[in-house]
């Protein structure tokens, strides 16, 4: 599983090679958070997509290359906001702390 | 419509969660959310399986339609309420889906299931059961469905509105940043088109912004309130969710929602697109 996060979700299947991938899992005191909503945002901080974390905490997104932020939203929590950037033929993993 | 009719808030719902008369539908993106936990009472649609013919690509019919919310127990006199994460993006869409088969009493839970999560309100994972009913639907209500021709010859003269995100836009993404990029149709938009992303309808929370809000966002997007819209996006969900706002909330008259949307527009043979963040010309 190329460049798939150790216990995080698949990459089965999606040729990464084509992909600027952002993925990450949201933690909360070391422990993941399954119920928060991460956004991602584009440069001019225009809402692009929003995910779900899974089960685990975990998130993906297929961006495209350049600077994104990824804002995430979790009951009983701030938004943080975290910036990242993407690159073709790169998994961009993030860690968000709440 | 307007915002009253169209739209209820949480604490509404928490009221009505034991009231017959209400049914609690929740429609999602992620088609599994609904397992991991709903609001009580809840049914789920599969908006891949319940709502899209598996054959050809379109929508179930009129008899599949029927004998769906029959078997889960929906009734023609229902108040029907939907919601979903993605601020209430399938929801709006499965909102639409509703009103194109005559469905009278339909609303949208304002902010959708990231609201309720973010307010920590209760979630179960207890299944509910439903009588089966007798629905009838109506013949498809084409006035808020708008096909290809229809768009094609609507550039230059009425209102057409992407409401994807500005790299989808611009061509420098296929599809939302959240699903993988390989397609097959050209990137781009129709010539003329008006990018206001789908989201700007909405806050942070999923909760739809206020009326003065919405009518600012359009209006200086290039949006004439005297001309008849064609909201798209890339399979015609986010544009539902666009099509509420314009047609039920701030109440235009003559909104369609082109269901067919990027994949079938930017897979046309002989159609001009336009690359790029300026909307081009007709």
């Amino acid at each position: 599983m190329c460049g798939a996060t150790e216990g995080g979700l698949s990459l089965d299947g999606v040729d990464v090679a084509k992909e600027a991938i952002i993925q990450g899992q949201v933690l909360r005191d070391s422990d993941p958070v399954g119920n928060a909503y991460v956004r991602l945002l584009d440069r001019t901080g225009e809402f692009t997509a929003e995910v779900p974390t899974s089960a685990t905490g975990h998130f993906r997104f297929f961006a495209g290359p350049g600077e994104w932020t990824l804002r995430t939203l979790a009951p009983k929590s701030e938004p943080v906001d975290k910036v990242v950037t993407a690159a073709r033929g790169v998994v961009a993993e993030v860690a968000v702390a709440l | 419509m307007s915002r009253e009719t169209a739209l209820v808030d949480a604490d509404w719902v928490e009221q009505h969660l034991d009231d017959p008369q209400v049914v609690l539908i929740e429609v999602d993106e992620d088609t599994t959310s609904y397992d991991k936990g709903h609001i009580r009472g809840a049914i789920k649609l599969d908006w891949t399986t319940d709502l899209q013919d598996q054959v050809r690509r379109d929508f179930v019919n009129k008899q599949q339609f029927e004998a769906l919310l029959s078997d889960r127990g929906v009734a023609n006199d229902s108040t029907v309420v939907l919601y979903g994460g993605n601020n209430n993006w399938f929801a709006a869409y499965a909102y639409w889906y509703f009103k194109l088969y005559g469905h009278q009493d339909v609303k949208l839970l304002d902010g959708g299931r990231k609201k309720w999560e973010l307010d920590s309100r209760e979630l179960t994972e207890e299944l509910p059961t439903r009588e089966k009913t007798s629905y009838t639907a109506q013949e498809q209500d084409t006035s808020i469905r708008a096909f290809r021709d229809e768009t094609v010859e609507a550039i230059g003269v009425k209102n057409l509105v992407d409401v994807r995100s500005p790299d989808e836009y611009s061509g420098r993404l296929l599809a939302p940043a959240h699903l993988p990029q390989e397609q097959a149709q050209r990137a781009g938009h129709i010539p003329t088109a008006a990018n206001v992303p789908w989201s700007k309808a909405a806050n942070d929370d999923g909760t739809f912004k206020s009326d003065d809000e919405l009518k600012t966002i359009y209006t200086e997007a290039g949006v004439d309130w005297d001309k008849d819209t064609i909201a798209y996006c890339r399979i015609g969900e986010r544009s539902s969710h666009t099509w509420f706002v314009l047609k039920e909330l701030l109440g235009q008259d003559n909104v369609k929602n082109y269901d067919g949307s990027w994949t079938e527009y930017g897979s046309l043979v002989g159609v001009p697109v336009v690359l790029g963040d300026e909307a081009g010309e007709a």
